[in-house]
């Protein structure tokens, strides 16, 4: 017995077991006790709630819900809502970010400056702070409905966000977005058509220019192809506010601006960081062979760089879907106020509906970061 | 992610609290009440300037501090907003909540709650801004609505424009003082609230006269201070500190002349201030638990009176809270 304590491959295995027990255990009384202090206060638990009718309005649906909908309902209104200022706050703070990060190392002394002066300020003010401020500079800046701006045709602006008219779904419609898809499909597969042509001939294929083509002829072609017949709704104002049109609530603008200024200066500075760590010796080198500017920044820079951009990227992306949560203090109707909110309040389940809010964000963290983790292999050094 | 932090934390609260022997026993060895309130809320909750707390809920909080403790100050106010109150009281975090929430079936079944008593009648309105020109709640087809989130009022404005075949759009925020902002920044047409609120809060507005709250009352809304299921000494007390209080004003007797009704041959002012009987016993306090709860606190009158009466900036009638004997409901079961 003392013999196989000194092992030390014995004593290793038997902690990491006492460890495992101690947790188990700790899981298992902490789990036990919530029920029994549940069930002796009298609170309901399970999961019926959310066949129950949730009865209040939310202003912004992507999928169908009423007021006779369910909490379960709720709950995919909320999700859904959360997926969208998710994939439209990453989408726009990567664009910007790289942009900003980019002007960060411009030469110009005066783009420079003012770049670093604007990821200095936005970085290092809290989030939920900036969500506020400018949520209420829009509904304090714009006027009411009825004296709203006229951006041009069809286009209005006021503190109750922004109208649109929206294109009815009819065939032309249909054909221009399915024709935009095509040429997406298409150039995915002309760019890895010319990547393997210039590995095998080393003859470069002017892929840019013909993708530009593609996107622009192809929907006009299913445009005139389809009867050449846009129908829109247009926003008319009709009472007290405008009605028909598509409509982008200020909640939802001064969201999503505030989580892209917030989330792009950190971008920005993974993008400088990660073109700062290339040596100077590989630019010098690129210029040695005769590769102009431009081919060094393609061809040897950038690859390098966006291998170590990726992850700190990863994070922000991860930071970005979780802070989009603090849309509660301004009514934006995602997950944490719908469900986390209103619906927890209207049935009263604190564990359940925290514990599903909580795995919904977990779930979101780990899609992305397993996506991300996948393309960031996929860019890794393959060395030969 | 503070508000989820929050409520994680209130859920997490759940998980750990473990059994006590009393909320009484509880309350006499921390030596004060651990009171929920808004805080915010002019007329029933709000902290002046200096930290004094103020308004019918904070009485209703000082009036079981009495009961309890004998000490109207010996209360700990924690403010609490919509969404985290009742998890905070089904915690163990607080002892009782006042925080104008409106008792219901669910909250009082399936939530594991007990609603002792309703200290104040009200029904949700409408306030709208005067120039837009609406005289009725039938006529705001279209408008958007700001409210708060985490409240009776986000379902019976559904349930009222559905009723009504009237298109709305709702902007529920987390906390009141955000509802006001907004509203006043023009992001909604009307603030809609407990009627008893919206006269406090549009006394938070910049123009108070460019608005009107509109004459319909959509909904009953009783507010009453809630306690814990499973707990029926604490469940009597607060009851009857709250009932103390109107009986307090059935029979006459007031703050200021408590002392000379003790000397008093009317048999029910008798055993109301402990002279006669076991009513303070038969809770497990002192005789004498009314007789201060009115001399340090004040009757039910004296209370509505000094908090959101006609002579406060709310400006509020009696009307559903007056006396039963005067019109009202507030009536209080015989101290016998």
């Amino acid at each position: 017995m003392m013999r196989a304590l000194r092992n030390q491959k014995v004593r290793g295995i038997l902690f990491q077991l006492l460890t495992v027990i101690g947790l188990v255990a700790f899981l298992w009384y902490i789990g036990s006790n919530t029920i029994s202090n549940i069930e002796q206060r009298g609170i309901r638990t399970g999961f019926d709630f959310l066949t129950g009718t949730a009865g209040f309005g939310i202003d912004e649906t992507p999928i169908v819900y009423n007021e006779t909908s369910t909490h379960g309902r709720v709950f995919l209104v909320g999700l859904a809502n959360t997926l969208i200022i998710g994939f439209v706050g990453i989408l726009l703070s990567t664009i910007f970010g790289l942009f900003i990060g980019v002007l960060r190392l411009s030469n110009n002394w005066l783009i420079k400056k003012l770049a670093a002066a604007y990821i200095d300020i936005f970085r290092n003010i809290p989030v939920l702070l900036q969500i506020l401020f400018w949520y209420n500079i829009f509904v304090k800046t714009f006027p009411s409905p009825r004296q709203s701006i006229e951006i041009f045709a069809g286009v209005f602006i006021s503190n109750r966000g922004l109208y649109m008219p929206q294109p009815s779904l009819n065939a032309t419609t249909i054909s221009v977005i399915v024709s935009i898809f095509i040429a997406i499909i298409g150039i995915i597969f002309l760019n890895k058509w010319a990547n393997k042509q210039k590995e095998n001939t080393g003859k470069d294929f002017p892929v840019f220019l013909i993708s530009i083509g593609t996107i622009i002829t192809l929907p006009i072609i299913a445009y005139f192809m389809s009867g050449a017949n846009f129908a829109f709704d247009y926003p008319v104002l009709k009472g007290f506010n405008f009605r028909g049109g598509k409509t982008i609530s200020p909640e939802f603008l001064a969201l999503t601006f505030a989580l892209v200024i917030y989330t792009a200066t950190f971008i920005a500075e993974a993008v400088r960081s990660g073109i700062e760590a290339v040596s100077k010796g590989q630019k010098e080198a690129a210029a040695s062979i005769g590769l102009t500017e431009y081919q060094a920044l393609k061809f040897v820079v950038l690859p390098q760089a966006i291998r170590i951009a990726i992850p700190p990227t990863i994070n922000q992306y991860l930071n970005l879907i979780k802070n989009s949560s603090l849309a509660a203090a301004i009514g934006y109707p995602e997950i944490v106020t719908v469900f986390a909110g209103t619906s927890l309040n209207q049935v009263g389940q604190a564990i359940e509906i925290i514990a599903m809010t909580m795995l919904v964000y977990l779930t979101i963290s780990l899609v992305v970061s397993a996506i991300l983790n996948w393309f960031n292999h996929k860019m890794k050094i393959k060395e030969r | 992610m503070t508000k989820l932090a929050k409520l994680s934390l209130a859920a997490i609260a759940l998980i750990g609290m473990s059994a006590t022997a009393g909320t009484l026993e509880d309350v006499k060895k921390q030596g004060f009440v651990k009171c929920g309130i808004d805080g915010g809320l002019p007329g029933f909750s709000e902290i002046l300037s200096g930290g004094v707390y103020k308004g019918m809920d904070v009485d209703g909080c000082r009036a079981v501090a009495v009961a309890a403790l004998g000490d109207a100050s010996k209360v700990k106010y924690i403010s609490l907003n919509a969404k985290e109150r009742l998890a905070a009281l089904q915690s163990g975090e607080i002892d009782i909540l006042v925080r104008n929430t409106t008792w219901t079936e669910t909250r009082d079944t399936s939530l594991g709650l007990n609603f002792a008593a309703v200290n104040y009648y009200d029904g949700q309105g409408f306030m709208i801004r005067k120039d837009l020109g609406a005289k009725s709640a039938l006529e705001l087809d279209g408008a958007s609505v700001c409210l708060q989130t985490g409240t009776t009022t986000e379902m019976n404005v559904a349930d009222y424009f559905r009723a009504n075949n009237m298109k709305y759009k709702t902007v529920a925020y987390d906390t009141n003082d955000q509802v006001v902002q907004s509203y006043d920044n023009g992001r909604c047409d009307i603030l809609t609230s407990d009627a008893s609120q919206l006269y406090g809060l549009r006394t938070k507005l910049k123009d108070p006269k460019a608005h009107i709250v509109l004459p319909e009352i959509i909904s009953k809304e009783p507010l009453g201070p809630v306690v814990r299921q499973g707990d029926d000494a604490w469940f009597n007390i607060v009851k009857w500190s709250f009932n103390a209080m109107v009986a307090a004003e059935e029979a006459g007797i007031t703050s200021a002349n408590a002392d000379s009704m003790l000397k008093s041959t009317n048999p029910t002012v008798k055993r109301i201030l402990g002279v006669e009987g076991k009513m303070g016993a038969n809770l497990g306090l002192s005789a004498d638990f009314a007789y201060q709860i009115i001399k340090q606190v004040g009757n039910y009158g004296e209370v509505f009176e000094r908090n959101v009466g006609t002579s406060t900036p709310l400006n509020i009638e009696r009307g559903l809270n007056a006396l039963w004997t005067k019109g009202g409901l507030q009536y209080s079961p015989p101290f016998r």
